[in-house]
């Protein structure tokens, strides 16, 4: 595979994964205010989705489009981190991995603005101005759950813990990384986490939660080496027209 | 209709000579057109029946994005799921500006949730049938959609300001959601493979006769629409809208190549509107009464998310609560 169209895969593949999670809350949120923010969210990674792909799909130069590389790769082609196939779970969950995932897109996509790839510095700008509404309102919302009553401290908390194992796979490296870091068309990820690390820190802090001393990292999902089984189970869902009627327009 | 068979008075309706001086204002202030605000003075009846109403449309809102819901995650392209993500939320929305309709005359919105769980408040039949497949999106949007809004239109006009306001931000967009239905129909009726023909024909033949259903049975003898029609909070009989609904659709579904599911579907040159087959009222009773084919899907799933989302609630509640009091111990 091109390390390009890899690593757009991996743009790509984030946004849609966080954003088919998203979606299934739709009409069950805890209030109506949450689900229409949870729409909103989920309708502006799908639209990520489709920049991001779009360009992977054209880089690749196979003929395939945004929705073939959504509907019809199996689980061992998706490269997004594992973090976000993992299912909602609750509330308190799909909230904080909204957060942990918001605090890198922010210096991420800023960083990207810079790209010398003009392409990716439009879709980064584009999604940038999305993703820092939705820091705004993950980590606003941490707190207020963290902070709110012992009982839903201790559900922040024990989300916290089942997804911080998870966080680490944002900064690994590999072959992909070091090529575009050459080509001056993404920054090393390792590079972002002093400022991931301080935005998190401050407001777990504020909302009373504590970081596990554990520094172990779960991987394999960027890579496409080793994905959560939960991945196969989503794309049953997803595909499942595409995979059933193949051919058909919709 | 998204308010189906709203009780009223169950009294005919009063003459202006036999009103109090105040209902007589009231009921004059609305024949000349005016427009009644939340602090104005209206009768209790007026009141309690708007509640009734508003409620019964906001309630049916929100029970509706779960029908649609249900393909969000199966929505074949990443262009339909953003357009069907876009559509339901639109509808949280008409659910929001509703329930604030409602709450200008007194009454909260967790106090019309309560009534809703507990199956005092009702919401419109329509959001009771199953959706089965892909093509189920096109025919909500063009079929459920198509006839909120023949409802939706006039109640523009209708005497409560606030409704009346909440109901021009919401026609503005089931408009929009109409035309996206019918395209996800004409892609797979008129330009589809055989199987999605076949599922085109069939979302129809399913949704066809609840579609009629949503304008509920006929009110042209009923007390409770007299004295809504008089208040102004209902334009027109149920039988009228149905009529221009399927005058409307019928020919939309000519033009998809399907068939009405109905043998004594034909035009009639001297009425200049379309005979048709009244629907089966027996299982629209059914329905209303809980015995539709998702009444325990669709009221275990509100009050699943209602009693899941509980702790989120009560946490918002205590996080502003201390915030407010930190901020007093500080200043
Ligand atoms: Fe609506
Ligand atoms: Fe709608």
């Amino acid at each position: 595979m091109k390390p390009l169209f890899e690593f757009l895969l991996r743009q790509g593949d984030n946004a849609l994964v966080l954003g088919h999670r998203t979606s299934e809350w739709c009409g069950t949120a805890p209030a109506l205010e949450e689900d229409i923010a949870l729409a909103n969210t989920a309708l502006d990674l799908i639209g990520q989705t489709q920049l991001w792909l779009g360009y992977a799909a054209e880089v690749e130069g196979a003929g395939r489009s945004a929705d073939d590389l959504a509907y019809l790769r199996d689980v061992y082609d998706f490269r997004n981190i594992l973090m976000l196939e993992v299912p909602n779970e609750d509330f308190g969950r799909t909230v904080m991995r909204q957060f942990l995932f918001d605090a890198f897109q922010v210096p991420w996509l800023t960083a990207l603005c810079e790209s010398a790839d003009e392409h990716i510095a439009a879709i980064a700008a584009k999604s940038l101005k999305e993703a820092l509404y939705h820091l705004e309102r993950s980590a606003e919302t941490v707190v207020a759950l963290g902070d709110g009553t012992d009982d839903s401290n201790k559900r922040m908390q024990s989300a916290l813990d089942v997804l911080w194992p998870y966080t680490g796979e944002h900064f690994l490296q590999d072959d992909v990384d070091n090529t575009m870091f050459k080509a001056k068309i993404a920054p090393l990820p390792v590079s972002l986490k002093p400022e991931w690390e301080s935005t998190v820190r401050s407001t777990l802090n504020d909302a009373n939660l504590k970081i596990t001393d554990s520094t172990f990292a779960h991987s394999g999902g960027r890579t496409g080496f080793r994905h959560t089984e939960h991945l196969g189970h989503m794309l049953a869902t997803m595909q499942v027209l595409q995979r059933s009627y193949p051919g058909a327009t919709w | 209709m998204y308010a189906q068979q709203v009780k009223s008075t169950g009294k005919k309706v009063v003459s202006l000579e036999e009103m109090s001086p105040a209902d007589r204002d009231f009921q004059e202030r609305i024949n000349r057109g005016e427009k009644i605000e939340p602090k104005d003075y209206m009768p209790a009846a007026y009141r309690t029946n708007l509640i009734r109403q508003i409620g019964q449309h906001a309630h049916s809102e929100i029970v509706g994005q779960l029908p649609e819901g249900n393909w969000i995650t199966r929505a074949p392209t990443l262009e339909r799921k953003a357009n069907l993500l876009a559509k339901v939320q639109d509808e949280a929305g008409h659910g929001l500006y509703l329930y604030c309709a409602a709450e200008t005359l007194g009454v909260t919105r967790d106090e019309m949730f309560e009534m809703l769980h507990e199956g005092k408040m009702k919401y419109s039949s329509i959001f009771n049938y199953p959706t089965l497949t892909w093509a189920d999106m096109g025919a909500v949007g063009w079929l459920v959609d198509g006839a909120a809004i023949m409802n939706q239109v006039p109640l523009q006009r209708t005497s409560y300001g606030p409704y009346a306001r909440a109901m021009v931000r919401i026609c503005k967009e089931e408009s929009f959601h109409q035309r996206q239905g019918y395209h996800i129909m004409i892609k797979m009726a008129k330009e589809g493979t055989e199987d999605q023909k076949r599922m085109a024909q069939d979302a129809l033949n399913r949704f066809w006769y609840p579609a009629l259903m949503m304008f509920g049975p006929s009110d042209n003898d009923s007390v409770h629409s007299a004295q809504s029609m008089a208040w102004k909070i209902k334009m027109n009989t149920n039988d009228e809208l149905r009529q221009k609904f399927v005058d409307e659709t019928v020919p939309q579904a000519a033009y998809l190549g399907l068939t009405i599911p109905d043998e004594n579907l034909q035009w009639n040159a001297e009425t200049e509107q379309y005979d048709y087959s009244e629907p089966d009222w027996n299982e629209f009773h059914d329905v209303i009464s809980g015995n539709g084919p998702c009444n325990t899907e669709r009221l275990g799933a509100r009050r699943k998310a209602w009693d899941d989302g509980a702790w989120v609630r009560e946490a918002m509640m205590a996080h502003a609560e201390k915030k407010a009091q930190r901020k007093a111990a500080l200043g």
